[in-house]
């Protein structure tokens, strides 16, 4: 029995988190958005991409972490990745780093034909390609028209189609990096990666991993802005004075931002389990990955929420970085399911009800 | 990250199931909050010592069995999980006896160890004073030096003392040095009930136990330590004179954090409530809104207890988790409230019945009030750990 992180995982993330914040500071989140304005601030006119810190992950072999050795990558695993996801999640960088190096990678590592593995991971590995995923229903992509291909599911069968196979249309989010698209494709035998399942157990086969491998990203994601959110908070907490003191000193934010950290911290554990589970294969990873997104959900919106709360009405502001981080982490709580929606499959799990 | 047990681990699993399973006592004992069923309790824990289940992490010189601390919280998952009885010599074994491995003198660790195993001593706390509760560092119970006398004379009031009146030890701090302010001057005191100028009055809780006391000193003398059985029978100073606030603090972090407050007794509550809602469900009063709390509270035990599997790991490891088990406390006593509310509203009329989950409902709502009130951990948190301003 070991539940941490070990001495390796802890310095990739810390190479990891020092290279984000050097290649993805707030002004490049902002470089993201389309509208300046909106923005407050910046250029203008971003797709919803970092390049300069996607290709430094690229060259670190974040991008290839998970991809088999014989591929070009580093052989890793969900366990692996998920710490430097949560790194993603505290730069707010919002590119399909996720999608790319986790969903996409298992997909093809576990699921497709040797030939169509061949193809893909190499290119996955050489930071050549990004890829998102997308589910029946919803439908949507984020940074979908910066995408060289979608994995995009059809009831229980996966598809992998280039970028020249899917019609595009442009969905107006809150935060304006997400540059979330509504895919239209039409399944072919062409576009086929994964049909069916030899997995009978319930809840596995392609579309279910998928399904948890990308909650699960979501998840780990949302513990990093959370984190983000909450350092910013305590900072400015420190700073700020009224009544001549930092406000920080007053019980009534101690206490907002000790509950709100406290959600996170009790969450946390919640998302590395599922990593692991998942990494195994687990028969307990569907239930364990629910457990990790209602927990963070809800643990991320207190801690966006708590963090606006002690910014006052800086916070307010566009011009200020917090909004940047709080509404990625209001897409993300609903992105592959909301808390309301994974509670209810732990509860089949769990009440069999 | 290895989320598995050894092969000798489960061993060690099966080996607590089966004698638990065959020595629990059935039905279970009356309230060891109460005069009679703190004799039942008594039993019970002379049971678990004289089969080496008392204190499994302890070294065997003292009643253990040299346990590992993962092997500890195993053994504390399948005594809760066979729900055996609560138990009563928690005081001294789980709050105590941390910082008697770690302050006490090899004399003392030989003589008041193996008696705390045994049963034979049993500790209650002293520390909340009738004006020092969440405040402790305002305590006014004063000890005075006699040289001529060779010893400590002990002065003051103690309260909210649990199973103070079945106990025959207390542990507690005392005001040493009459100058002093604050944390600073207090000293960590050893003190026998059956002393002269003890009084113990007993009374009832929320729940109507006589689980509390105060517990009055009235020139209570205590000898110096001569590390002999003789004099420490009569009680004693843990760690330096003028230095108790660092023990006592190496106590709280105890009852704050894991040693006190396993997650398989949380496990084991949560399980139960699954039950409870399983069974509304095939009655068909289950609504989506009471599964969706139930789900909830699950969640919120299995999060207790993979991070206490990294508290584990990291003190194993040699890492302190330090103010950490701030979080911990305001953790535990917020899910065990939790989860006896939810269970009140599945049994929904019913729930004004005495029973077990009000009696237990009663119990967790003290979690958020001792062991240092949730405020204060909220606090300790924001100061200590997210570094806000103290002022």
């Amino acid at each position: 029995m070991r539940f941490a992180l070990t001495d390796e995982q802890q310095e990739f993330r810390d190479a990891v988190r020092s290279l984000l914040a050097d290649t993805c500071a707030p002004d490049d989140v902002r470089a993201a958005w389309a509208d300046a304005t909106l923005a407050g601030g910046g250029p203008g006119g971003g797709d919803g991409r970092v390049r300069r810190a996607w290709s430094a992950l690229g060259e670190m072999g974040v991008l290839g972490l998970c991809v088999p050795e014989d591929h070009g990558g580093l052989g890793g695993t969900d366990e692996d990745l998920v710490p430097l996801l949560i790194e993603v999640g505290r730069a707010g960088l919002p590119d399909p780093v996720s999608s790319t190096a986790g969903v996409v990678v298992a997909a093809l590592r576990d699921h497709a034909a040797p030939g169509v593995a061949a193809t893909w991971l190499p290119r996955v590995a050489g930071g050549e390609v990004a890829i998102g995923v997308g589910f029946e229903g919803a439908g949507t992509v984020p940074a979908a028209a910066s995408l060289d291909a979608f994995l995009l599911s059809d009831r229980d069968e996966l598809h992998l189609v280039e970028r020249t196979g899917v019609e595009l249309e442009p969905l107006e989010t809150v935060d304006g990096a997400r540059h979330l698209a509504r895919v239209r494709w039409t399944p072919s035998e062409a576009t086929l990666l994964a049909g069916g399942t030899d997995d009978l157990r319930e809840g596995f086969g392609p579309v279910n991993e998928t399904f948890d491998r990308a909650a699960l990203g979501a998840a780990a994601v949302l513990a990093g802005l959370s984190r983000r959110m909450l350092d910013m908070a305590v900072q400015y907490a420190g700073e700020r004075q009224q009544f001549g003191v930092p406000i920080g000193s007053f019980q009534a934010i101690k206490h907002q931002l000790a509950d709100a950290s406290l959600a996170v911290e009790f969450a946390e554990p919640l998302v590395l389990r599922a990593a692991n589970s998942l990494a195994l294969g687990d028969p307990g990873a569907p239930a364990h990955v629910s457990m990790a997104k209602a927990a963070i959900s809800d643990a991320a919106d207190g801690a966006a929420r708590a963090s606006l709360q002690v910014h006052g009405a800086i916070g307010y502001t566009v011009e200020y970085d917090l909004h940047l981080y709080m509404k990625r982490a209001w897409a993300l709580a609903v992105r592959h399911g909301d808390a309301a929606f994974h509670r209810k499959r732990v509860r089949t799990a769990v009440l069999g009800v | 990250m290895d989320l598995n047990w050894s092969g000798a681990e489960e061993a060690f699993r099966d080996e607590a199931r089966t004698w638990l399973e065959a020595n629990v006592p059935r039905p279970s004992l009356p309230s060891g909050d109460t005069a009679a069923g703190f004799a039942a309790h008594l039993d019970w824990e002379r049971t678990l010592h004289d089969a080496g289940w008392a204190v499994v992490s302890w070294p065997r010189a003292y009643g253990g069995r040299d346990a590992s601390l993962w092997e500890w919280l195993i053994f504390e998952e399948e005594y809760y999980r066979v729900g055996a009885p609560q138990r009563v010599t928690q005081n001294g074994i789980f709050l105590l006896a941390p910082s008697i491995f770690e302050f006490g003198s090899p004399a003392q660790q030989d003589h008041y160890l193996p008696r705390m195993s045994a049963a034979v001593d049993l500790w209650c706390q002293g520390w909340s004073e009738p004006n020092a509760g969440s405040d402790l560092a305002a305590v006014r119970s004063r000890a005075t030096r006699d040289d001529d006398a060779g010893g400590w004379v002990l002065s003051g009031q103690k309260t909210w003392t649990t199973r103070g009146a079945f106990c025959n030890y207390l542990f507690g701090l005392f005001r040493s040095d009459p100058e002093s302010e604050r944390h600073r001057g207090l000293t960590y005191f050893m003190v026998p009930l059956d002393a002269d100028g003890v009084t113990v009055r007993g009374f009832g809780r929320l729940d109507g136990d006589e689980g509390f006391a105060e517990v009055f000193l009235d020139d209570v003398f205590i000898p110096d330590d001569d590390g002999t059985p003789a004099t420490m029978e009569r009680g004693g100073i843990l760690g330096e004179v003028d230095r108790g606030w660092g023990v006592a603090m190496s106590t709280a972090s105890s009852e704050r954090g894991l040693t006190l407050r396993s997650p398989g007794r949380f496990q084991a509550t949560a399980s139960r409530l699954v039950d409870l809602a399983r069974q509304r469900s095939s009655d068909g009063q289950l609504t989506e809104l009471l599964a969706d709390r139930v789900t909830e509270a699950w969640i919120a035990a299995e999060a207790y207890a993979l991070y206490t599997l990294s508290d584990v790991t990291d003190i194993a490891e040699g890492r302190s988790p330090g103010a950490r088990s701030s979080y911990n406390k305001l953790f535990w006593s917020e899910l065990d409230v939790r989860l006896h509310e939810v269970a009140l509203e599945l049994l929904g009329p019913d729930a004004e019945l005495v029973g077990p989950w009000t009696t237990g409902y009663q119990f967790a709502l003290s979690g958020p009030i001792y062991a240092g009130t949730n405020e204060i951990q909220r606090n300790i948190v924001a100061e200590r750990v997210l570094g806000l301003p103290r002022k």
